[in-house]
């Protein structure tokens, strides 16, 4: 931006400017591009790694181009593989975060929607100092909450299940859906809501047929938020579940720590990468709605 | 400043039935009640607990501050918290730093600005699991770094940060950086983007360079958004557990232990559940450290911005 309207203000020494506007941009160039390499290492390991096989990998390291073509990794890694005793591969801890994942974003979406229109266009005696109390639940950490919600899960018959997981994430996730929502919805001007109700349209009216119908952006935001942020999540998951029952993360966790001899990373670099690609798939293609979202409404 | 004209729809002149007027209340209510066991109602648990003689089960015989003596007693704890300290700093500071330098970077009309920012942001989709377990194959010796540029002939080159004492901490620091500044990024660069054009091309008519520009006009307008980020970060960085379990497993010996892991370790690996639950205090104390002055700071700063 500043750069460009500095062209226009062209000089006696133009020739001199030119030189070192172009040498600006190829240092402007090669900063973006170091960080791109150290940004994408990590990514070009892994998609390598998994189609490499493993002799060839311990031979020419795992920084290298691949010399060697093999899916036995991704058959290993999905359906044999030994994790915490049971040898079927990373697949069921897919599904379980699937299974948890979808639901507990698509209600704790809908009800920090609800709750967010309430707290913006339906204000009642203290309903401020109750958006600030719920707010407060962003920033508690995960550990204090742990022994008693080992012991509320208990108490419910929950202990080592999924649906336990989706209640906890639920719950623990209202507080961003909350704000979000709430900051976004301060936005839609009250004449709008005002008009409806004297049109007589009611809460759940309003709701459905002026609020949601504005809502997408911050929509977008919140299931983006919330999606990557359960699969992603690790310490409820080692936590309140076990064997069986454990999430992809606590999964992948122990399929790195149970090994002695040899690292497989064949086998290693595709369970991995089936663990990154729900979340990675979300973030290519709502990203960009996601930062436009967040400045617009989530951060202020 | 929208709460005069919102009192009013509350209170509408004519409800079409008794009930109605209570809907907003009886909806929102659930959540008010969960947010409120679980905000206030856990923290008070988990503190009682932390002043209880619970050991492998909870227990709700109060025996004072014992549990936190036996916790600063603990040279592991020590060194836990400290760690949190070193590396709140680096991550948080040198986070900004690079996600600034990125944002200030793209901004400068390159070409592929999707592509660039899509390359910074995408680390931040993927879980501190998976990053730690990659990065931690990238610093291993027998295939990583060390093997990569040993493979060009530079036999003697040593790069094993993480089976190093001192050097482990540093790895779960860059590791931090490369996961969450493409987030600082973003947010930056969509403040540099929002910055009202008049006052740039005022300052260019002073006569003022672009470093001057980006030193005295743009950055002093996305200070806010620059402490909101570096907020969202010390969370992150306090709460950080995950990454230090993937990358280093709090290794090597208990070099690089977080408040976090043994929180973890004690309450669920030792059975000494009042001393994690002393921790997990001590984590949330940390915490408000950060969050109280930043929530008078954004309360001041919108009471002067609603004064004029």
């Amino acid at each position: 931006m500043v750069d460009a309207t500095l062209d226009l203000a062209v000089d006696p020494h133009a020739r001199a400017a030119g030189l070192r506007h172009a040498l600006g941009r190829t240092a402007i160039y090669a900063f973006l591009g170091f960080f791109a390499i150290i940004y994408l290492l990590p990514l070009f390991v892994v998609v390598a790694n998994s189609f490499r096989d493993l002799p060839e990998i311990t031979q020419n390291g795992l920084i290298a181009l691949p010399r060697s073509f093999s899916l036995k990794a991704w058959d290993q890694a999905w359906s044999h593989y030994c994790v915490a005793g049971t040898c079927e591969g990373i697949q069921r801890s897919f599904y379980n975060s699937l299974i948890m994942t979808i639901p507990a974003t698509i209600i704790s979406t809908l009800l920090g929607a609800i709750n967010g229109y309430v707290l913006s266009k339906w204000r009642f005696p203290g309903s401020e100092t109750l958006f600030a109390c719920m707010t407060l639940g962003v920033f508690m950490p995960g550990q204090i909450a742990l022994l008693p919600w080992a012991f509320i899960l208990g108490l419910i018959g929950l202990s080592n299940t999924i649906y336990g997981l989706i209640f906890v994430h639920v719950i623990q996730g209202l507080s961003f859906t909350t704000l979000f929502c709430r900051n976004y919805y301060v936005s839609i001007p009250d004449d709008l809501i005002k008009a409806a109700r004297i049109d007589g349209a009611g809460f759940w009216r309003i709701f459905w047929k002026i609020v949601v119908p504005l809502s997408p952006p911050i929509l977008i935001v919140t299931v983006i938020w919330q999606f990557t942020g359960i699969w992603n999540e690790y310490l409820f998951g080692v936590v309140f579940t076990g064997g069986r029952q454990q999430p992809i993360t606590a999964a992948l966790v122990a399929l790195q720590t149970g090994q002695m001899n040899a690292h497989p990373y064949d086998i290693a670099s595709c369970a991995v990468l089936i663990g990154a690609i729900p979340p990675l798939l979300i973030y290519f293609f709502g990203g960009k709605y996601f930062v436009r979202g967040l400045t617009q409404g989530a951060i202020k | 400043m929208t709460s005069a004209p919102s009192a009013n729809i509350a209170h509408p002149p004519r409800a079409r039935h008794p009930l109605a007027a209570w809907t907003p209340r009886l909806v929102i209510a659930p959540s008010a009640i969960a947010s409120f066991v679980y905000v206030f109602l856990f923290a008070i648990w988990t503190l009682y607990l932390s002043l209880s003689n619970s050991s492998l089960l909870p227990s709700y015989q109060f025996v004072g501050l014992k549990p936190y003596f036996e916790l600063w007693a603990n040279q592991r704890w020590k060194i836990a918290y400290s760690n949190l300290f070193f590396f709140s700093a680096f991550y948080v500071i040198l986070a900004l730093a690079v996600g600034l330098a990125l944002a200030i970077a793209i901004d400068q009309r390159v070409k592929g600005e999707a592509v660039w920012r899509t390359i910074f942001l995408y680390p931040l989709a993927i879980s501190f699991v998976v990053t730690g377990s990659v990065w931690n194959w990238l610093y291993s010796p027998d295939a990583g770094i060390e093997f990569f540029v040993r493979s060009f002939g530079w036999s003697d080159f040593t790069f094993r940060p993480t089976t190093s004492k001192d050097l482990a901490i540093y790895t779960i620091i860059a590791t931090g950086i490369w996961q969450s500044s493409g987030f600082a990024m973003a947010l930056f660069l969509a403040g540099l983007r929002s910055v009202d054009p008049d006052l740039i091309k005022a300052a260019q008519i002073d006569g003022a360079g672009p470093t001057r520009i980006y030193r005295k006009v743009i950055l002093p307008s996305i200070m806010p958004i620059f402490i909101a980020v570096a907020v969202v970060l010390l969370q992150f960085a306090i709460k950080t557990f995950d990454l230090v379990v993937a990358l280093t497993h709090g290794g090597p010996g208990i070099a690089t232990t977080f408040p976090a892991n043994y929180v973890y370790d004690l309450m669920f690996q030792r059975g000494q559940i009042a001393i994690g639950a002393a921790a997990a205090i001590m984590m949330l104390v940390a915490l408000a450290v950060v969050l109280v002055p930043y929530a008078v700071w954004t309360t001041w700063r919108s009471r002067r911005v609603a004064d004029g």
